[in-house]
């Protein structure tokens, strides 16, 4: 009872965070509005018991993305486009609200959240609620699914993230352009000289 | 904002506790929720604030470019590479039953091991992302 009281509280919370970041116009308030928007998902995935998405969640969504967009925003001199009103919101409008009814529509076959007899339930974590305590010795089936039994796919995750950390080097890693230093014109220049 | 008092103290007392409770997530991870994604994070974390706080050259002094790069292939490396030390013993890729003498002590050698390298991958490329974004804003 009482956590459907909190969850209550904090999807409202959630709707009007949504609906204040469609609506304001300034992108530093938006971003903080972000900021807010993954700390509030985060206190969800407590409720729910998903301490460790919580933490993801709290730590990267309300944390570094934050601090990355305002770095961004810092970069971009905060252009503040003023919104015309000139186009009609029909259109959009019907595409959102089919969308969402469809949505809603799909979450009536959901199976219940925590339902022993939903298929997600019934087909490894079985297996791992019951064998991984005496196979991995680590009391937290989260930790030994994510790095042991899935291991593979842990990997994989960390080759990404690698990958991202590479590809903001390559683009945004040396040293900031000067006006003699544009790619373009050093490209020509070496044309030329060739 | 590296003449505000009250900033710089409050940054200096916090910043140990950030990183203190960094090292607890990732080496508690296996008892309680957490892990080197969120270790790593929340380190990266403490040096962001240290970057806010005292400004970009100050915190690439602590941690220099070249070692952030090394630190983040080197978390890739030993990762991979405990599933070559399991393959040369005998058992599958990323195995780490054959790791130790019991299967269970294996496996908690793995996990840690392979935690780690998350921890030193995720730290790295946070704070690599970081300073290509703000050292970008530099005259």
């Amino acid at each position: 009872m009482i956590d459907l009281i909190i969850n209550i509280i904090l999807l409202t919370f959630l709707a009007i965070t949504a609906i204040a970041i469609i609506r304001t116009t300034n992108l530093f308030a938006t971003i903080m509005l972000f900021g807010i928007f993954s700390l509030l998902s985060a206190t969800l995935f407590v409720v729910m018991d998903a301490l460790d998405v919580a933490f993801t969640e709290a730590a990267v969504g309300a944390g570094i993305s934050t601090i990355l967009m305002l770095t961004t925003l810092a970069l971009t001199k905060n252009h503040n486009e003023k919104r015309s009103h000139a186009h009609r919101p029909w259109l959009p409008l019907a595409v959102v609200t089919i969308t969402g009814m469809a949505l809603v529509y799909g979450t009536l076959d959901i199976p219940g959240f925590g339902d022993p007899a939903a298929p997600a339930n019934t087909h490894v974590a079985q297996y791992y609620i019951n064998n991984a305590l005496p196979e991995t010795g680590v009391p937290n089936i989260v930790t030994a699914v994510l790095a042991s039994y899935r291991g593979f796919d842990t990997l994989g995750e960390v080759a990404v993230i690698f990958t991202a950390g590479v590809a903001v080097l390559l683009l945004l890693g040396g040293k900031p352009s000067s006006p003699n230093s544009n790619p373009r014109t050093n490209k020509k220049r070496e044309e030329d000289e060739t | 904002m590296k003449r505000n008092p009250i900033l710089r103290i409050v940054a200096k007392f916090l910043i140990p506790l950030i990183i203190l409770f960094a090292l607890y997530v990732q080496f508690h991870g296996d008892f309680g929720p957490g892990g080197g994604f969120q270790a790593g994070v929340i380190f990266s974390a403490a040096l962001i604030l240290y970057a806010l706080v005292f400004g970009l050259e100050a915190a690439e002094k602590i941690i220099p470019p070249h070692i952030l790069r090394l630190l983040a292939s080197a978390g890739v490396v030993l990762y991979a590479s405990v599933g070559v030390v399991s393959l040369f013993l005998g058992a599958n890729y990323l195995d780490y039953s054959v790791l130790g003498s019991t299967q269970i002590k294996g496996q908690h050698l793995g996990i840690l091991l392979v935690e780690l390298g998350v921890g030193m991958t995720v730290t790295a490329v946070m704070l690599i992302i970081f300073f290509a974004f703000a050292g970008r804003g530099r005259p």
